[in-house]
């Protein structure tokens, strides 16, 4: 297993592999998403609170979930890379953050989507948008750092450092701005909140977490082949890729 | 005592240089010569442990630089391209500062002496922004005088002195090496310097 | 070496006075600026005061953060300080606070004479000045690692912001409320703990991922 994780820990050899696994992990994606969104408007009850407007929760909650997760995932994967030296773990973080800031404006975006018909406002200055608002800072942050620096092994090593920073500050973040709203008694319907659920909304919930899961592994993926081919352009394996006709 | 093992330099999507190895000891004089983006100044950061060899090991006295850490920087002394000198400082000031970075406390006195030597007398009190390029290399030098480091790695030491001066380096690069220390140094202008074995590396 | 490195930065600072002086004229305006795009009601200024101060303060701070490392960056210094046998996170952690007393302190003296523009009641400036005093140095020091990973970036300054500010945000918050909070007539000893926890906090790990970033930018 060991000998395995070494082989695979090589850029050239990643990036076959995971050629192998992207049509495998976008047909689950399409598949799962197809089931969790017919769950989601045909299968689920209307719910008599909130009428149809609640539908939507359907991909606001996965997306608000990945949002956050992948940032955790992409710190992750900075750090070992600071730390060991290791370059395809930095650039799988690189290759996080694009998607999880998605993640991150999708989740604002049906927030506020479903802000509307539930508050008569688009915006409100709630506790979980707010924090979701500020970790799309941080990934635009993490984004531009990468994007102004020219040399790869420099990027990769800061973009690590301002996203452990940020990693060590996202419980401070949430637990600040929590604290700030309760405080000043605007808003106190929370998004995520939906009183009873049925198990069925549940049960599409959940398949549409699951598709949000192995959309971002197929998209991520995808978008690491591009980075090693961008950064290992001058080696032979890529030459010979090119030779052959496979690029 | 310095070593450098199979040492190799990427910058960007370019190698610089690659399988470059080196012994140095005690006494010894290492001249890095190759023309300009040979990667000279890469080398130099290298060995002062700025900057990590892409492959390859650089050991002091049979230890990793890269764990020896501020053991290895307290034996150091490197003078880059850029002179770190102040332009808001006076002159004293700016080597009696640059000297305490390095570890190396002095008196007024010890300053006041070692800039006499550099040729600066009359100008110790005089902020560092007056002075022309060849006398900020001659404050930036000095630190020379003062710091008692076993190793100097010097990046052009030479730009932009004058004769006098360059008499003056040569001099002091003698006495170091015959006291058992060592030099690695990058230079266009030819210098005689004696030395009890003299390293010639060549970049391409 | 800790005093050392701070008294070479302020009598660089002394030398260059009008740079001390910008910093502390923007923070001025900044808050000047508001009364007149809101109107010069008093109820209303009084309320938004304390918010105001804060934010003319974190931007305030975080202007001054390119100059923090830029010179010593295109002197050569910073080559010197990476090389000296002393420990990194000392020397930066010495820098930062020299840059605090040069930056932050001015700050937290001219707030109260700001509050008083907004009919700030004596009680709530002494909060203010508490909380700035406890969170500014959070300011620079979160505000170093931003400027240490941006060194000789081209537009460094903007995309230091960019940075910076979303971790300024917990500091921003506290502050702001501890004032807010003891104008409203409720405690704000919590608000005041949690700023002083996040200093303590920051003076641990901050030197350290500056230290770290310095590294990878002299790469």
């Amino acid at each position: 297993m060991a000998i395995n994780w070494y082989k695979y820990a090589s850029p050239a050899s990643f990036y076959t592999l995971a050629g192998k696994m992207v049509p495998f992990f976008t047909i689950l994606a399409i598949g799962l998403l197809t089931i969790g969104l017919y769950i989601g408007f045909f299968v689920a009850p209307t719910d008599f609170q909130q009428g149809e407007a609640y539908r939507i929760i359907f991909i606001h909650v996965p997306a608000a979930w990945m949002s956050m997760f992948l940032y955790v995932v992409m710190a992750c994967w900075a750090g070992i890379g600071l730390a060991f030296n290791t370059r395809l773990s930095s650039m799988m973080a690189t290759a996080i953050a694009p998607t999880g800031a998605m993640f991150t404006f999708l989740a604002l975006w049906t927030g506020s989507l479903w802000g509307k018909p539930m508050w008569g406002t688009w915006w409100v200055w709630d506790a979980r948008l707010t924090s979701e608002l500020i970790l799309l800072f941080l990934y635009i942050g993490f984004m531009s750092l990468q994007a102004a620096i020219d040399d790869p092994r420099r990027a990769d090593k800061a973009g690590a450092i301002i996203a452990l920073v940020g990693v060590i500050n996202i419980p401070i973040i949430y637990f600040s701005v929590q604290w700030w709203n309760t405080l000043h008694q605007g808003a106190s319907v929370s998004v995520n909140q939906a009183p009873t659920m049925a198990s069925v909304m549940l049960t599409g919930m959940m398949v549409m977490v699951l598709a949000s899961w192995m959309y971002s592994i197929a998209v991520i993926l995808k978008r690491v082949r591009i980075i090693i081919l961008e950064r290992e352009s001058h080696t032979a394996w890529v030459a010979e890729l090119r030779k052959k006709g496979a690029l | 005592m310095l070593q450098g093992i199979n040492l190799a330099c990427v910058r960007g999507d370019r190698r610089l240089f690659k399988a470059v190895n080196f012994t140095l000891e005690a006494g010894g004089l290492m001249q890095v010569h190759g023309p300009n983006g040979s990667g000279k100044t890469s080398l130099l950061r290298m060995l002062c442990g700025l900057s990590n060899p892409a492959l390859g090991e650089i050991t002091w006295r049979g230890f990793s630089i890269r764990d020896l850490k501020n053991e290895y920087f307290s034996n150091l002394t490197y003078i880059g391209h850029l002179s770190g000198t102040k332009d808001d400082l006076t002159v004293l000031e700016n080597l009696r500062i640059s000297s305490a970075l390095a570890g190396e406390r002095i008196s007024e006195t010890q300053a006041r002496d070692a800039l006499a030597y550099m040729g600066l007398n009359g100008r110790e009190f005089l902020p560092a922004k007056v002075l022309s390029q060849g006398q900020r290399r001659r404050v930036a030098l000095a630190r020379l005088l003062v710091c008692k480091t076993k190793l100097w790695i010097l990046d052009e030491p030479l730009a932009a002195l004058d004769i006098t001066a360059v008499k003056l380096i040569q001099e002091l690069l003698e006495r170091h090496l015959a006291e058992k220390g060592l030099v690695v140094m990058t230079t266009h202008q030819a210098i005689d310097v004696a030395a009890i074995s003299a390293v010639h590396l060549r970049l391409v | 070496m800790f005093f050392w490195i701070i008294q070479r930065d302020l009598l660089l600072a002394v030398r260059r006075r009008s740079d001390v002086l910008t910093t502390l004229f923007f923070f001025v305006i900044v808050v000047s600026l508001f009364p007149l795009s809101v109107g010069p009601e008093m109820n209303l200024l009084r309320t938004m005061a304390p918010g105001i101060v804060w934010v003319a303060a974190l931007l305030a701070s975080m202007l001054s953060l390119g100059r923090l490392f830029s010179s010593d960056y295109s002197d050569g210094t910073l080559e010197q300080m990476l090389l000296s046998p002393q420990s990194l996170s000392i020397l930066v952690l010495g820098k930062a606070l020299a840059h605090w007393l040069v930056t932050g302190m001015p700050l937290v003296v001219m707030a109260p004479v700001l509050g008083i523009q907004y009919d700030l009641p004596a009680d709530a400036l002494f909060v203010l000045v508490v909380s700035l005093l406890l969170g500014t140095p959070v300011l620079s020091l979160i505000g170093a690692i931003g400027a240490a990973l941006t060194l000789g970036l081209r537009g460094g300054g903007v995309l230091v912001s960019l940075l910076v500010l979303p971790l300024y945000i917990p500091v921003l918050i506290f502050g702001a409320g501890a004032v807010e909070a003891n104008m409203a007539g409720i405690s704000y000893d919590a608000h005041l703990s949690l700023l002083g926890a996040f200093l303590l906090v920051s003076l641990v790990l901050a030197p350290w991922a500056i230290a770290a970033s310095l590294r990878v930018s002299l790469e």
